[in-house]
């Protein structure tokens, strides 16, 4: 077994895991490449399909070929896919800065697709290295009944034995790629032939390293133009993944706030 | 951490094969642990630093963010990303962070030494291959290193290097060192752990992290990044008897797929498997994955798979499978060396829930033999084990589970133990007490044709054993019957089995001693039991007035068990006697009547109680079937059956 059967197991464990101790789950398809990773990783642990909803929350901000893609590969993988809106900006905490506000818009919509759902687990595609807040989440990581996430009082986890038990009316996050890395990503993309959205691959020396709304997401300075080439590029940069994404520069704790409130 | 790093060394400055955690480099994990404030963080940061690890900037930000604080530069700093810690001071919980040494990347874990977040500690080292122990060398060994020893024990990490830290605050004293060294060595033998190194170093400064410096000149072992460069990274079991612990059973098209992850050994299609603990015997039809299936192939240890049986068994979530000739035992009895992390301290007597992979069941501590802080130098003996304390338990569990003591199988001879939903503990399989109910060889129970989730979809609900136990004459017949026909009006598959009744026939040998109640109970409990898994809802009335005869029922029955107390007082009971039962016994013409000659052992934790002077009978069968739809026996409604599927 090489490193990315390693880490293939491991996230077909946890998504078997997750099916097979709550009652409702969907995965959060934000059809960058983590969550299409993830929906792969889906199909092999259960022979094809996915089992449960893709849930797309969608800010109507993402670049015109996400929505491209989300249309043509849910119709092609087969997906239960459900999008469900945001509530407007002016329902988000105006104290946040702006990007962020933005951000916490899709924290709204999330809540609100809680809601109508009754989901009791929802699968997030966040991993360890790309953001210091992340690297202190469990794999099951419990929610408040607001959503919130308590850093302080997390349950242990060890031997890939999971809390699983929300209290009622409270829900789950399920982390299957919390130990994948950004090149890990890119090199099982390769592996696997799985198909990306091109804004990834550099064009007149800038490309998107990560993918968020339109208005708060910059390109990084790049000639990565294939993924052999993002993989070189991985090896050599020090510039961090998410410094495209305004809402984590903006202040100190800006992005610890927001997943504070329940964020990915 | 949002660290990418480059290359430390030379020898990875080659594209292709030297991808972040590709195949040719072997990664390893470690954590560092040991008393709060002895200096992890600290020596964490100065890892990062001589390794080239750090992003463009992060260094400059960091000292201008102290600034900004009017305080001096701390290497620690880099850690405390989160502002919440950064006010307290100490580190909350686990980090991870990537950087490599020349021949090794490493995934550094790092874990706190505030004893308030052990479970931070042990979710932390649980993942680790290799352990840096951090001892200041002012302090010396403190409690929470000793702790934090035992536990990597516990956790099986066995690759330990010590670190002795601050070594600039004892003017690099030899003997300070080798005194500290010394006394950690002990403790830490005395456990089975042998140190890979102790090694004296200032993290603050970088002697001995990277370079051997003049200050440490008769210092002759490793340096910090050499000993992490020695660590091996843990392989998959692959050379062990297989398990593959039974995840779940898909049937999303015309196969019905085992699914799994192969915790050691390996398996192939044609291999002849035996599913524990039941014991059943079948061969594997083939091996399925996705895009390309069947696979052809031996699996190995590590694999997430799934397969297919050459005949239809039930087989059911936790089972585990194995080859014929080198099973894990079957037991409803085990020894456990334990870490507890519950407020509430663990004592003899207490419900649990214990899972051994994924398999779960009820259980009971029938024994503490051994509870100590393992902080304390002093092991005093307690009668519980305390919050973060750690001890030895005998274990009686409610159903039977096939597992494998510790030594012999790493992976499957561990358990966690839970409280309220939540994991409360954990720890390793001494010894497992095999056969305490061991089924003959030559007897091959046959299957049935149906599995239950075809029945469950006939009869909208699961099987399940409803136990009325209550005096004579208060009612238990006659609600049975009642419920009976309510569950039958709705399409179910209830079956009354009476007490009486079955004395008739099946129970005619028996009389009524206690040994024979007792008996006469278990064959009660057993019949509908097997009712039960095959989807129907047996409904037993017998007074069953013993309490331990009633416990056993429900460990037969396990999760299917609902007993339901028929608590009509006794003169009305008296009043009633339908069968003139009350009369003859008052008459003395009925010895050992329960009622008047024996005890009735009301229940303590009935699912419900039920006085049928107080309700009609319409009423009092309302309120069972709102406890078998609150407690998933009924199906509520359509969604609720594709959760049992």
């Amino acid at each position: 077994m090489d490193h990315l059967d390693q880490l293939e197991a491991q996230s077909i464990y946890i998504f078997r895991e997750a099916f097979a101790r709550l009652k409702k789950i969907a995965l959060l398809w934000s059809l960058g490449k983590d969550s299409n990773v993830m929906i792969w990783l889906a199909r092999k642990a259960f022979f094809g399909r996915m089992p449960f909803p893709a849930l797309h929350v969608d800010t109507g901000k993402k670049f015109p070929e996400m929505y491209r893609f989300r249309d043509h590969y849910g119709k092609e993988w087969d997906l239960d896919l459900r999008v469900e809106p945001c509530p407007p900006i002016d329902a988000v905490d105006p104290t946040l800065p702006p990007a962020a506000r933005s951000a916490a818009r899709k924290t709204e919509g999330l809540k609100m697709a809680l809601a109508k759902y009754g989901f009791d687990g929802l699968i997030a595609g966040i991993r360890r290295d790309e953001e210091a807040t992340r690297a202190k989440e469990r794999v099951f990581s419990p929610r408040g009944l607001e959503g919130n996430w308590d850093v302080r009082d997390q349950p242990p986890e060890f031997w890939d034995h999971f809390n699983a038990s929300p209290p009622q009316g409270a829900h789950l996050r399920i982390h299957p790629i919390l130990h994948w890395t950004e090149a890990d990503i890119w090199a099982y993309t390769k592996r696997e032939n799985i198909p990306i959205i091109p804004l990834y691959l550099a064009k007149n020396g800038k490309r998107y390293r990560s993918l968020g709304d339109q208005d708060i997401t910059n390109p990084v300075a790049s000639n990565a133009a294939s993924i052999e080439e993002i993989l070189i590029e991985l090896e050599q940069t020090k510039v961090p993944e998410r410094s495209g994404r305004a809402l984590d520069h903006e202040t100190e704790d800006a992005f610890e706030r927001l997943r504070v409130a329940g964020y990915l | 951490m949002n660290m990418i790093v480059t290359s430390a060394s030379p020898s990875t400055a080659n594209g292709a094969t030297s991808m972040p955690n590709g195949t040719t480099r072997p990664q390893v994990r470690i954590v560092i642990v040991g008393h709060v404030d002895h200096g992890k963080s600290t020596l964490v940061g100065r890892l990062l630093h001589e390794t080239g690890s750090l992003p463009e900037g992060k260094l400059e930000m960091l000292k201008a963010v102290s600034a900004r604080r009017g305080m001096p530069f701390e290497w620690s700093f880099l850690l405390d990303a989160l502002q919440t810690e950064r006010d307290q001071g100490i580190t909350i919980d686990t980090t991870q962070i990537r950087f490599r040494t020349n021949s090794r990347d490493i995934v550094l874990i790092d874990a706190p030494g505030h004893a308030e977040f052990l479970r931070n500690m042990i979710t932390g080292a649980s993942q680790a291959d290799g352990a840096v122990l951090i001892i200041d060398a002012l302090e010396g060994v403190r409690d929470q290193t000793r702790r934090h020893g035992y536990l990597l024990h516990l956790l099986g990490v066995k690759q330990v290097a010590v670190v002795v830290n601050k070594m600039d605050r004892v003017d690099f004293s030899a003997a300070r060192f080798q005194e500290i060294s010394d006394e950690i060595s002990a403790h830490l033998n005395g456990l089975g752990v042998t140190p890979t190194a102790v090694i004296p170093i200032s993290a603050r400064d970088g002697d001995g992290v990277a370079m051997r410096t003049d200050r440490i000149s008769w210092y002759k072992g490793p340096t910090v990044v050499e000993a992490l460069d020695r660590l091996e990274p843990a392989r998959p079991l692959e050379a062990l008897a297989l398990r593959l612990p039974v995840q779940a059973i898909y049937k999303f098209d015309d196969r019905r797929i085992v699914a799994g992850r192969i915790e050691s050994g390996s398996l192939i299609a044609g291999d002849e498997i035996v599913i524990m603990p039941a014991g059943k015997i079948a061969k594997i039809k083939t091996v399925e994955s996705w895009p390309v299936t069947p696979v052809a192939g031996r699996q190995g240890a590590g694999r997430s798979v799934g397969i297919t049986l050459d005949r239809e068994l039930f087989i059911e979530r936790g089972d585990i499978i194995a080859h014929a000739g080198s099973a894990p035992r079957e037991t409803r009895r085990l020894r456990a060396r334990i870490f507890w992390l519950h407020n509430k301290p663990l004592a003899k007597g207490d419900q649990l829930l214990v899972r051994c992979g994924p398999k779960e069941s009820r259980a009971t501590v029938v024994a503490i033999e051994k509870a100590v802080d393992p902080g304390e130098l002093s092991s005093s003996e307690n009668k519980a084990i305390g919050r973060n304390h750690v001890g030895e338990i005998d274990i009686s569990l409610s159903n039977p589970i096939a597992t494998d003591p510790y030594t012999e199988n790493p992976r499957t001879g561990r358990l966690v133990i839970e409280v309220s939903g939540r994991i409360a503990g954990g720890g390793l399989v001494l010894s497992v007490d095999a056969g305490q109910r061991a089924v003959p060889v030559d007897i091959v129970p046959v299957e049935s044709a149906l599995r239950p989730d075809e029945r469950s979809a006939r009869y909208r609900h699961n099987g399940a054993v409803v136990w009325l136990t209550g005096l004579p004459a208060s009612g238990k017949s006659t609600l049975a019957r009642a419920l009976e026909r309510r569950l039958f009006s709705n399409g179910g598959s209830p079956i009354l089995l009476d007490g009486d009744t079955l004395r008739a026939g099946l129970n005619r040998d028996l009389g009524f001693s206690a040994t024979d109640r007792s008996e006469n109970i278990r064959r009660l409990a057993e019949v509908a039991t097997h009712l039960a898994r095959n989807g129907h809802i047996a409904i037993v009335a017998a007074v069953s007035p013993a309490r331990e005869d009633r416990a056993a029922a429900r460990r037969i029955a396990d999760t299917a068990f609902r007993e339901i107390h028929v608590a009509t007082p006794a003169e009305v009971c008296e009043e009633r006697d339908p069968k003139g039962h009350y009369k003859k016994a008052r008459a003395g013409a009925l010895a050992s009547f329960t009622g008047i000659g024996n005890d009735y052992e009301a229940p303590q934790a009935a699912e419900l109680v039920i006085d049928t002077s107080k309700r009609t009978v319409a009423e009092a069968a309302d309120e069972i079937e709102q406890m078998l739809k609150a407690s998933g026996v009924l199906f509520d409604e359509v969604v609720d059956l594709a959760a049992n599927i």
